[in-house]
């Protein structure tokens, strides 16, 4: 019965340059529903909305492939405008809100209920004037709907954010012909009573009649309001299951879990332990906004591959950048006895550790220059590598020939495709790109690497060398790394052990062989509300 | 829970008010200070200073006004005005060449002015699109740029490209005796006063005279009262939708493009509001003035504008009328007053005057590090 | 991306060739060679004294050349062109007023106006930092403004200055420092004058092309110093650079202070030069042919090199030194061409204005 349903996606497929991010995706809402969205970062929900709701990147990068069908109307999506108009509504993860101005003006930007005048009569609706009264009416009403009572004539920019929200979603319903509500991660920045506060607001929603598409990570959330679930992994839909038989652990499970094949890496001549421990961290908090860590504690052993994994927000991709001194943190981190001072890059380096950012193209390359000069220049400035003698360091001229000769080297080890170490970094494609910053922190001779993210974006068999050269460096030279990375498949190949940061701590730290419900629930939080799970 | 968080929020605004009146307020206070002090260091008549000040209130203070708009659309001040000044004047110009006089030809150069400043309104706009978040730098080369092809055009076009009959007595007036370009000052007797005494003219009958003076003052009517039709006007257009829509880009581009509104072209009108009105700003100006300095007329009043906005306490993403008022009038006693105070405390009235200039780069310099400062906080 | 990949890295390295190194010298600079060709040629044509125009344009490149190089160091760390130049300008005319107060004269004068210039523009280079490091964003306008105060302010000093020097103040009626100061009797044309030589009838001011060839020379092989490439991560990726170990604070200010020096050791080269010192409201404008100039030899106002700064100070003065007399044979009255050098300069700059793109 298509008539009854609201939202009908049909085969949906989407590729970016070749990497395809959504395979065959179907999805159905009826009108009232919640349908709860559910799977790891890079799943290709963000993907998934972006076609749901027009927005120019999809047109702009080769469109899609499938059918959307909406009140039973198969649908070009074309503009965020179009599917506005269509009756979809959007509760976007970051706040669209006009500090500025008030509940109501935000409730109703560029909807303004106007009257006509003189002036207006001549020069077009353009000049029409502002119907305070009867927008303040509309979104009194719309507030309320919500269940609460937030004076409409305030300016946002003061409010706590879970008003800030709440004012997104009155906006939305607001919208006369909304019928489904998109809400993406509307908990995230919330408290625990606001958050009660929405899931209560939503339901009475649904009530009403509008069907939401409900994205979030928190799985409790899920199975407190969702009537419906999909599960999203690796651009697919794995499973979708009515509430009833929905389990949190089921759930968790299915998210993460994927055909694994841990093929046996290379044995050491010593197994690392916890008798030879390289860095200590002890209470580290980092101020980084979206990945804020609120107190970890990590040992690591020397000579063993660390991995560091948790959904994205908790906090796992903020320890290396606190560590290496990129976002301010406190703490204490030791290596091999010396503590190291934080907040200082420049320590963090010179205390033999490197750091490969997961901000690729922000923090790891100088995009408009050359592969060489990215390669050398850390070791340059901490070391005082690749230059000629001289006197007084900070004049000593860079040398051209050593740079290039580990340029080469590198650009042969890698299998860098380029077309020489003065090719411009910015046109290389993503893999490439990684193994100059590999290559970057090569330099450095480290004893520890920081790896945040070394697979992001990069195609499979680029995926494969980088995988392969982090092993191959950890067995030859014995070189301790630490590995962050969203995708837990990649975590569970190569690393020793991998502690999941939940909210800014560590969870536990777990065997790569941990079952895939171990690793889901932990990454789900469940751990810590007392369903004990084996930690190694 | 929700109530009892917004009891707290009230307050918490307070408080910031406090601060921000005082932020907002410390620049007029500062500079009603230095004016004071200058005033009774200079010893000046207070007579003679209340009479500049009416009329260069009713010269300055319409194309200061026309600043407002892009402040709020959060294009910042707007150097670009003046490219306005520049098509007031060619309006200027050509009634000239048309010989119209008193205030036919002054509204007849207003209408003139219209086709030309929107025009380069569409054009400045345009650019700024493409330099966002740099548009004060933009507006200020533009303003150099375009002084260049204002002179291509009245120095060298005029009398080659566009024929001129040098034989008519007005082109002898303001043509240069070869024939080509203009003189560097245009005598504009025949507009002079054309708005300011208005009223003394249109209502003079049956003994009634309504007269411009006021005690010893004599009183720019007429530009007072286009000032004040400007004021009402720019009130009820911020009370409109286009005025939501400046007020809405001006806070959030982004989040004003995602929410459907056309933000370039709110952008481009916001211009364009400001390029025409700057026009017609600069037409008072020179009415007042009665004669064109043909060459260098417009080329201060981009900065002498945006100085007086700041010096009556606006800032680079806030402006309203009463900053423009009070600028206009603390400027200019700064204007009339620091070349005596100069001359009184120095022996040299040039050391007034730099000091004056030294002052409003500085106001200048120090609103824009403001901007720049609260940006960075954010 | 992947389009980039795809293609066979070997027919990248075929392109390499006339064509990439025609597009790399940039159309801009192609016009306006053949524009400045075509002038000479009309300048043959119309029987001007060519030579007399060489010569002219080699003492005007070396005069401008510093003020010009000074932009450099500003867009390599990162701060963007530097519109306030006129700071470093005021400290290099504080400079030379002492030292023809002290009455030194010749080589020494000018050697002495030179060092003494350097440490107060490295102080004032020190507190302009600290006002763009908090203005990042406005560093343009806030640049402009305040070189622009700084200007007045400088005015009311130069006429209050304790100075009884003949040879600075007004003779008779006036106050203060003069407007001009001659330098004729002191150490104008010492630079100009060193090493001099004729070829046929084009006068090569040795002296003052060597001196700035040096000074692009020093700064050239200072880009290639540590610090120097610690510089350039900073301008082209404050966190790569950060990331790196490097001080990114430092690295800004070392650029600021560099471009403020040569700022100052520029308007002394342009003023013995030129003969005298123009004080006052002089330095004013003096930051936008400056930059005009980089962005004719294909600087952007985030990227700029050495060849930028050497391209664009022979193109753009040999281009202001014929341009006048050229056209002043052809039509009468020479307004067009200073007329072209307002458009050029400003419509260069509005260009690059409109072209970069990004906050930071």
């Amino acid at each position: 019965m298509p008539e009854e349903l609201v939202l009908q996606l049909q085969g949906i497929g989407k590729s970016f340059f070749g990497t395809t991010v959504l395979r065959n995706v179907n999805l159905s809402v009826k009108p009232g529903e919640i349908h709860a969205l559910v799977g790891e970062n890079g799943a290709g929900k963000s993907t998934l909305m972006n076609i749901l709701f027009g927005m120019p990147v999809i047109k702009d990068t080769g469109g899609f492939e499938g059918q959307v069908v909406f009140d039973g109307n198969a649908v070009k999506m074309e503009s965020p405008r179009q599917a506005m108009e269509l009756g979809i509504g959007m509760v976007h993860q970051e706040f669209m809100l006009l500090p500025g101005f008030t509940a109501t003006e935000n409730i109703k930007l560029n909807r303004e209920i106007t009257t006509k005048n003189p002036v207006s009569a001549i020069f077009g609706k353009d000049f029409e004037k502002l119907d305070i009264k009867h927008m303040r009416e509309d979104s009194r009403a719309a507030i309320s709907k919500l269940g609460l009572s937030i004076e409409d004539w305030v300016t946002v920019a003061g409010l706590p954010v879970g008003y800030k929200q709440f004012i997104e979603i009155a906006r939305e319903i607001d919208k006369k012909n909304v019928k489904l509500l998109v809400l993406d991660e509307p908990t995230a920045v919330l408290t625990e009573t606001e958050a009660d506060k929405l899931l209560d607001a939503m339901k009475k929603l649904a009530a009403s009649g509008i069907a939401m598409l409900f994205i979030t990570h928190r799985l409790d959330e899920v199975l407190a309001v969702a009537d419906n679930i999909t599960i999203l992994r690796d651009g697919e839909v794995v499973a979708s299951m009515p509430r009833a038989d929905a389990k949190v652990e089921r759930i968790a499970e299915i998210m993460v879990g994927r055909s694994i094949e841990r093929t046996a890496l290379p044995k050491r001549v010593k197994e690392p332990t916890d008798d030879d421990v390289i860095v200590t961290i002890n209470d580290l908090r980092v101020n980084m906004i979206g990945e804020n860590v609120k107190g970890v504690d990590l040992r690591i052993r020397r000579g063993e591959i660390l991995g560091i994994g948790g959904l994205a927000g908790h906090g796992k991709v903020g320890i290396a950048n606190g560590v290496m001194g990129l976002f301010g943190s406190s703490g204490t981190v030791t290596k091999d006895g010396r503590t190291i001072k934080l907040n200082n890059p420049y320590e963090a380096l010179s205390s033999k550790m490197a750091f490969v950012s997961e901000d690729r193209r922000g923090t790891g390359l100088l995009l408009e220059d050359t592969i060489e000069l990215n390669m050398a220049m850390t070791a340059m400035q901490v070391q005082n590598r690749y230059l000629r003698p001289g006197l007084f360091n900070p004049l000593r001229l860079a040398d051209p020939k050593a740079i290039r000769e580990y340029a080469l080297k590198m650009i042969e080890d890698l299998d860098i495709r380029c077309t020489g170490p003065t090719q411009q970094v910015r046109r290389l494609s993503g893999g490439n790109q990684q193994k100059v910053c590999l290559a970057r922190a090569f330099a450095l001779e480290p004893e520890l690497m920081w790896v945040s993210e070394p697979t992001r974006g990069i195609d499979v068999g680029a995926k494969e060398l980088v995988l392969d050269e982090l092993v191959n460096l950890n067995r030859s030279l014995g070189m301790t790394i630490v590995m962050t990375s969203s995708e837990l498949a990649e975590l569970r190949k190569i690393c020793d052990r991998i502690a999941i940061v939940y909210e800014g701590r560590v969870a536990g730290v777990l065997s790569p062989e941990a079952s895939d419900v171990e690793f889901g629930m932990m990454m789900a939080g469940e751990t810590l509300k007392g369903k004990g799970v084996k930690v190694q | 829970m929700v109530g009892n968080r917004l009891e707290t929020v009230p307050s918490q605004r307070k408080q910031g008010k406090l601060s921000g009146i005082f932020a907002q307020f410390g620049v007029p206070i500062f500079f009603t200070v230095l004016c004071v002090a200058s005033i009774i260091v200079s010893d000046l008549d207070i007579n003679y200073l209340i009479g500049e000040l009416l009329s260069r209130l009713g010269r300055n203070l319409f194309i200061v006004l026309s600043l407002l708009i892009p402040v709020t659309a959060g294009i910042g001040l707007n150097f670009g005005i003046v490219v306005g000044a520049m098509s007031g004047q060619i309006a200027l110009i050509i009634i000239t060449f048309l010989q119209l006089k008193g205030l036919l030809g002054f509204v007849t150069a207003m209408a003139v002015s219209v086709p030309i400043s929107v025009l380069f309104g569409y054009i400045v706009g345009s650019i700024f699109n493409k330099a966002k978040g740099r548009e004060m730098i933009t507006g200020m080369i533009m303003g150099f740029f375009a002084n260049g092809v204002y002179q291509l055009l009245f120095l060298m076009l005029i009398g080659t490209l566009i024929p001129v009959n040098m034989n008519s007595p007005v082109a002898q007036q303001i043509m240069l005796s070869n024939g080509v370009g203009l003189r560097n000052t245009i005598d504009l007797s025949n507009i002079y006063y054309s708005l300011d005494n208005v009223f003394a003219k249109l209502f003079n009958w049956n003994g009634i005279i309504w007269t411009d003076s006021l005690g010893p003052w004599r009183v720019p009517l007429g530009a007072f009262f286009m000032s004040l039709l400007l004021c009402i006007l720019i009130t009820f257009l911020m009370k409109t939708k286009l005025g939501q829509n400046f007020r809405a880009i001006g806070q959030d581009m982004a989040i004003a493009e995602v929410s459907g509104i056309k933000v370039d072209k709110v952008r481009i009108t916001a211009v364009i509001y400001s390029t025409v009105l700057a026009a017609w700003g600069q037409l008072i100006f020179l009415q007042n003035l009665g004669s064109l300095n043909t060459f260098n007329a417009h080329e201060q009043v981009g900065m002498f504008s945006v100085a007086a906005l700041l010096v009556g306490g606006a800032s680079v993403k806030r402006a309203n009328i009463w900053n423009a008022i009070a600028g206009v009038l603390l400027f200019h006693t700064l204007f009339v007053v620091s070349p005596l105070a100069g001359q009184k405390l120095f022996g040299e009235p040039q050391i007034g005057e730099w000091f004056r200039q030294l002052i409003s780069y500085s106001v200048i310099a120090v609103a824009l590090a403001m901007h720049a400062i609260q940006n960075r906080k954010r | 991306m992947s389009k980039i990949e795809n293609a066979d890295p070997s027919l990248n390295r075929q392109r390499f060739d006339f064509a990439t190194a025609f597009r790399e010298f940039g159309i801009a600079r192609i016009i306006i060679l053949a524009f400045l060709l075509a002038l000479f040629v009309l300048a043959l044509v119309k029987g001007l004294d060519v030579p007399g125009l060489l010569t002219d344009s080699l003492t005007r490149i070396g005069m401008n050349g510093t003020l010009i190089l000074a932009m450099l160091p500003a867009v390599v760390c990162g701060v963007g062109m530097n519109f306030g130049l006129p700071l470093g300008i005021l400290c290099g005319l504080l400079g030379g007023i002492l030292t023809i107060n002290w009455g030194l004269v010749g080589w020494a004068g000018l050697i002495v106006s030179l060092l003494i210039s350097i440490p107060i523009a490295v102080v004032v280079g020190l507190l302009y930092h600290a006002v763009l490091d908090r203005v990042r964003g406005e560093e343009m306008m806030v640049g402009t403004y305040l070189a622009y105060a700084a200007v007045f302010g400088m005015s009311i000093f130069w006429m209050l200055a304790p100075i009884r020097n003949p040879k600075l103040i007004y003779a008779v009626g006036g106050k203060g420092l003069r407007q001009t100061i001659s330098m004729t009797e002191t150490f104008g044309k010492v630079l100009n004058d060193f090493l001099q030589f004729k070829i046929g009838n084009v006068t090569v001011p040795t002296g003052l092309l060597l001196f700035w060839l040096l000074l692009c020379l020093l700064v050239y092989f200072f880009l290639r110093s540590k610090t120097g490439l610690a510089m350039l991560a900073t301008g082209s990726n404050p966190s790569y650079a950060t990331s790196s170990g490097i001080n990114v604070g430092n690295m800004k200010r070392i650029g600021v202070v560099m471009s403020t020096v040569l700022g100052a050791l520029g308007i002394i080269v342009f003023s013995q030069s030129y003969g005298f010192i123009q004080l006052y409201t002089a330095p004013q404008s003096a930051a936008f042919p400056a930059i005009a100039a980089i962005l004719i030899g294909g600087a952007t106002l985030r990227k700029a090199s050495i060849s930028n700064v050497i391209i664009g100070a022979v193109l753009f003065q040999t281009l202001l030194t014929i341009a006048p007399p050229v056209t002043q044979a052809l039509m009468e009255g020479s307004e067009i061409s200073e007329i072209a050098r307002v458009m050029i300069s400003n419509g260069m700059i509005l260009y690059a204005l409109t072209r970069a793109t990004g906050g930071r």
